[in-house]
């Protein structure tokens, strides 16, 4: 005989539904949610097509061109055509965001580490609350920061690469051998830009570290880890995917960012690697900005067909990323 | 290699809450003692305390001294870190490093302790380390996967290679059984017996049939109730606290009786 207490007989008062009408209303719902879901992801989708179809039909007439556009267009010298210019803008465009990576991500891992795992609680509140207050800067403040304030700060710095480490191509000086003064070369506005990516590199790294399975930390500490070594052993390879994605977020924001660039580069058009001679490089995203008010329809459409080149950019970018993250899928502790 | 371990007047807090309160233990050389009682007694956070683990959780602190062949490990100037290293600890779920290769988990607290190792000696660490914990021939077709690709009791014996590959004096084993299968459980109780003869081992475990089969003394720790501290009721040659332990709350909780 079962026992009475797993026997339940139900009781008629306590159902004021019958068990069926809830269940279609779940199955409602639950419908109703995924329609939802699949029309949000379509949506994105959608409007990924929609971007990629607008630049390439808007970029055609320039595309198709040739050397004729030198005439219409003031800003393509005579006899080149569309791909003389669009060269060297994603050249400038890539030498910026990665100086501004290369300079950022180092800063908001250690920023990151320190608050995940060195700081006091109440300090690492109080540090992560202004590194996220960084990232509500608007960009124009941080171009006008960045010509006012910064630039007569780093012209020594600057002059002081170029006497010392003037034999690295990157901190070659000019034909005098000097930085450019004022400083509105290309590692001024890299620096702006690392300073503008830093709070999502940071946050995002923050909240990778924070997920490190308490488990691989105590087997770290555990065998005589110290401090910066449980960080090796445990958190960095734990986390080490999460830091890629992070820092594809702040190089998706470096390259398109167009006023702190705008503001503080004196652009030109070379593939050139001189960080600190000013008229050396341009964005496409500045170059868009710095020439799009008063530029004519095949003017329009030749920076259009730049914009398209930072769109291809950016996927290539992301895909890249995604392939390093899954080349090292089986070690990823994801498993 | 192994040494004794004495626990005085050990007064074990989470910040101003005291956990486990008075114990005096003696453990000598080269033996398994095995610590059971009811969840919450405070077994584990007293095993925490024999490797300076217990203090990794903030506002964790400790009165009273542990002594380790008469070194006091809480004593001023004693690194929690050179204690880690000396005493190996093995946890309640396996966990091998997952972004480490099966030879680079066992080589990782050898790798912290001297930097370098030649490629030869790394080799013949690796094997005698897996072959002491009863690996080796599981998974000496694939030293270079990940130690997460294996089943859960093989990961568990990584762990205890991983332990014993940087010869540690003493060896603390928070239930190192109870995620695992019976088969698996069978293989660690075996490799817990052979290791007995060159470590001094400490084991935590819920089981009391386990208890009896690995260990040769075993502590009974119990609470009086919910929010007191856990104490340690009393510790003996594991035959006689199975046998006719001299304490009713003893007996109560090895026939069964709570807990």
């Amino acid at each position: 005989m079962a026992s009475p207490t797993l026997t339940s007989t139900p009781h008629p008062a306590a159902e004021p539904t019958p068990p069926g009408a809830s269940r279609a209303k779940d199955r409602g719902m639950d419908r109703g949610f995924r329609y939802l879901s699949i029309a949000s992801g379509v949506l994105i989708l959608l409007v990924l097509a929609a971007v990629a179809a607008f630049l390439v039909v808007r970029a055609l007439p320039a595309l198709k061109a040739g050397d004729a556009i030198s005439q219409d267009v003031g800003w393509i010298g005579a006899g080149q055509s569309l791909w003389t210019v669009i060269g060297p803008l994603v050249f400038g465009t890539v030498l910026a965001a990665i100086a501004a990576l290369a300079m950022a991500v180092p800063v908001a891992i250690g920023i990151a580490l320190f608050i995940s795992h060195y700081a006091p609680r109440r300090l690492a509140n109080g540090l992560g609350y202004l590194v996220d207050l960084l990232a509500a800067i608007p960009s124009v403040v941080y171009g006008l920061w960045g010509v006012m304030v910064l630039a007569p700060v780093l012209q020594p710095v600057w002059d002081f690469l170029v006497r010392w480490l003037g034999w690295i191509p990157l901190f070659a000086g000019d034909s005098n051998g000097n930085a450019s003064n004022p400083p509105r070369v290309l590692l001024t506005a890299a620096l702006v830009l690392a300073v503008m990516i830093l709070p999502i590199i940071t946050a995002v790294s923050r909240e990778v570290f924070l997920q490190t399975p308490r488990l691989h930390e105590e087997a770290a500490l555990a065998l005589g880890a110290t401090r910066w070594e449980l960080v090796r052993m445990a958190v960095l390879p734990f986390a080490r995917s999460g830091i890629v994605s992070a820092a594809m977020l702040g190089l998706g924001r470096a390259l398109g960012e167009t006023m702190a660039v705008l503001m503080v580069l004196s652009p030109g058009m070379l593939y050139s690697f001189k960080l600190l001679v000013a008229s050396q490089q341009q964005t496409i995203a500045a170059n868009i900005a710095a020439k799009f008010a008063d530029a004519n329809a095949m003017g329009v459409s030749a920076l259009i067909a730049t914009g398209l080149a930072l769109f291809v950019i950016t996927l290539v970018v992301n895909m890249a990323a995604r392939a390093i993250v899954a080349r090292r899928k089986d070690f990823s502790g994801a498993n | 290699m192994s040494q004794r371990i004495d626990a005085k007047d050990l007064n074990i807090y989470y910040g101003s809450f005291l956990a486990v309160a008075g114990v005096n233990m003696s453990i000598a050389p080269r033996s398994v003692t095995a610590l059971i009682g009811p969840s919450g007694c405070g077994k584990s956070t007293f095993l925490r305390t024999l490797n300076r683990m217990h203090e990794v959780i903030p506002g964790a602190r400790v009165q009273g001294t542990v002594e380790i062949d008469g070194v006091d490990l809480y004593g001023a100037g004693v690194d929690p870190v050179a204690v880690r290293r000396q005493v190996g600890m093995v946890f309640q779920r396996p966990n091998p490093f997952p972004t480490m290769s099966i030879a680079e988990n066992v080589l990782a607290g050898v790798r912290l302790n001297n930097k370098r190792i030649n490629k030869s000696d790394a080799n013949e660490l690796v094997e005698a380390s897996l072959r002491g914990a009863n690996l080796w021939n599981e998974v000496k077709d694939r030293l270079d996967r990940p130690g997460s690709g294996l089943s859960g009791g093989q990961q568990q014996r990584l762990c205890i290679a991983r332990a014993i590959a940087v010869r540690p004096q003493v060896l603390l084993m928070d239930e190192p059984c109870s995620a695992l299968d019976p088969i698996s459980t069978l293989a660690v109780e075996d490799l817990i017996a052979e290791l007995k003869s060159e470590y001094t081992i400490v084991i935590v475990t819920h089981n009391m049939q386990q208890a009896a089969r690995v260990s040769d003394r075993t502590g009974f720790f119990n609470l009086e109730a919910t929010g007191k501290p856990g104490r340690l009721i009393e510790i003996d040659e594991t035959a006689t606290i199975f046998s006719s332990p001299r304490e009713q709350a003893t007996e109560d909780y090895i026939s069964g009786r709570f807990g």
